[in-house]
């Protein structure tokens, strides 16, 4: 019980410091909003130009408008709570607090449970208001929504983001000077594969496959199924969005903490562990 | 057996410490760490094999008994620091065994983690959020309830002589001496049972370094603390240590109280009147550098030491 309760305020520790430091750079944040608002319009205005195009009707306008949004809105999800956890590891270097924390009495699992839960929430505020502001641009008809489903998905392949994010972060624990930027190749892959501004489709075939291992292709599939199909959370369009984002996550998580407690020893063994680089 | 019921956080009830038992134990402990290579010089290995790696700690043995204040002295880049990174479970050794109160560095790491805290020379904190921000998540990390950590840090706050309106201001505003107060708030917030301190008064001015000194004197005195000091600072090595260790280039060279080393050295150097503690540490320091031709050369080692000495001072 001791232990439990040891653990469960050892977590909440991380969720409120990386709060505090959310509030502490909060100028930070708003450049940053700002930014993947302005990219996020820049790829959903794109939509706007096939109005050039021969025999497209504005419902078909609309619906790739809508396609975009939600593709670049789960781009900037999964990129804020990936980098909220691939910062567990660059941030306490670059504040210099790396050897404390690692030298507290918690296990590591409480360590990344308390960072990515923070990332999550951040991440969906953060992509709530990105998304406020940009759908304001468009004229989109959402009473075909299912918000109840787009929540479900966006929660369930965060569980997948994270472990994902958690194998990433031993890159800057490892590559002390460079292991920041090295985590970048993991999003770029993931953007690259996961169909996240045209269908899987239009990928070469050999390049195809990647995506039914990467989370993000469920996660779009399901968004786009609840935000312009109306699809509910029990129906067998969403369940095939569904497994395959629980295998990933219940495999992801482990493998990824698992991936991490080596890099760590590691890191001891080497001498890697240290506040500077 | 003695077994102590030791004031300290509810983290650390459910451990059982023998203080008949030694609280540290150094057993043959020794550190390497490799360069890496670069692609390029792959094919220079043999030859340049031997100058990839530094021995940081080569076959330390020692031990420090429960309430001891132990001086480790030592050069920069003797191996002090990497031997503290050891005992605080941050490096992992490549030979020999480590324990505390006779829980192992490694098979017990956890169980250690909550008897051992740290500060080290450059203040650990998270620059932009405050003292009682940056308190507040040790606390937690070491199951103190909020409340308590808050009501605990401001009287241990202003005991240390931080104003209360800096409390809540960043700590990117406060001096390094004020910074430094507060990392040894932090250790004292956790009672531990071991506080390792890295030449925790590095650069504080003369005032800040009496004020460190007088609250760790107080952490043994009070919460009958074990304390492991490394120090360039001679003076504070003979104002708080029961003993000390004197470690070159990875090797203990000397371990004894201050009286004691101080006495062996001037009969080694044949004085009259007891030598200084800067002197014996110099003394042991060097004594790699004289070599047997030096010896045979100026007759005697301390003649060797002397001409050593004037030779570096041209």
């Amino acid at each position: 019980m001791t232990s439990l309760q040891h653990q469960g305020r050892a977590s909440y520790a991380f969720f409120e410091r990386n709060w505090n430091l959310t509030k502490r750079y909060m100028g930070w944040e708003i450049v940053w909003l700002v930014y993947n608002v302005i990219n996020a319009l820049s790829v959903t205005l794109i939509s706007k130009n096939t109005s050039l195009l021969q025999n497209v009707s504005q419902a078909q306008i609309d619906s790739l408008t809508l396609y975009l949004l939600i593709g670049t809105s789960v781009w900037s999800y999964l990129s804020v709570t990936f980098e909220g956890v691939t910062d567990i590891i660059n941030i306490e270097r670059w504040e210099g607090t790396i050897e404390h924390t690692f030298m507290a009495p918690v296990s590591r699992f409480t360590h990344m449970i308390g960072s990515c839960w923070f990332a999550i929430v951040h991440g969906i505020l953060f992509t709530f208001i990105q998304l406020l502001i940009v759908a304001s641009f468009f004229s989109l008809d959402l009473s075909h929504a299912n918000y109840l489903t787009a929540v479900f998905m966006l929660l369930l392949g965060s569980v997948s983001f994270v472990g994902f994010g958690i194998a990433a972060s031993v890159l800057p624990l490892l590559y002390t000077e460079r292991g920041s930027q090295m985590s970048f190749i993991v999003r770029a892959i993931i953007l690259l594969v996961s169909g996240v501004y045209y269908p899987i489709s239009a990928l070469p075939g050999w390049m195809q496959p990647a995506a039914s291992i990467s989370p993000a292709t469920y996660v779009l599939n399901g968004l786009r199924l609840a935000l312009q199909d109306n699809s509910p959370i029990w129906s067998a369009e969403i369940w095939s969005n569904t497994w395959p984002l629980v295998i990933t996550g219940v495999l992801s998580i482990p493998l990824g903490l698992m991936i991490f407690r080596i890099a760590e020893r590691y890191a001891k063994r080497t001498g890697r562990l240290k506040r500077n680089g | 057996m003695a077994i102590q019921d030791i004031d300290a956080a509810d983290l650390t009830k459910d451990i059982t410490i023998d203080t008949a038992k030694d609280a540290i134990v150094i057993d043959g402990v020794s550190k390497v760490f490799r360069k890496p290579r670069s692609l390029l010089g792959l094919r220079k290995k043999e030859k340049k094999e031997e100058k990839r790696e530094v021995r940081a700690v080569d076959n330390v043995t020692m031990h420090v008994k429960h309430r001891e204040i132990v001086g480790i002295l030592g050069a920069n880049g003797s191996g002090k620091s990497t031997l503290i990174r050891i005992l605080s479970t941050l490096l992992i050794p490549d030979a020999g065994h480590v324990s505390i109160f006779g829980y192992d560095i490694e098979k017990d790491e956890r169980t250690v983690q909550r008897l051992i805290n740290r500060v080290s020379v450059e203040a650990s904190f998270f620059k932009k959020l405050s003292p009682m921000e940056n308190l507040i998540y040790a606390a937690r990390l070491y199951n103190m309830p909020g409340n308590e950590a808050r009501t605990k840090i401001r009287q241990i706050l202003e005991r240390l002589g931080i104003p209360k309106d800096r409390i809540g201001q960043p700590l990117e505003n406060m001096s390094r001496g004020m910074q430094q107060k507060v990392a040894i708030a932090r250790a004292f917030l956790t009672s531990p049972i071991v506080l390792l301190l890295d030449e925790p008064t590095t650069g504080l001015d003369p005032r800040s370094k009496i004020d460190v000194q007088v609250f760790v004197r107080q952490l043994r005195e009070e919460h009958n603390a074990t304390i492991m000091i490394t120090t360039h600072d001679m003076d504070e090595a003979e104002a708080l240590c029961d003993r000390v260790a004197i470690i070159d280039q990875g090797k203990i060279v000397a371990e004894g109280t201050v009286e004691e080393l101080k006495k062996v050295v001037t009969a080694r150097m044949e004085r009259t009147s007891l030598v200084t503690m800067n002197e014996v540490f110099m003394h042991y320091t060097v004594a790699h550098l004289i070599t047997e031709a030096d010896i045979a050369r100026y007759g005697s080692w301390e003649k060797a030491f002397e001409a050593f000495e004037a030779h570096k001072e041209e």
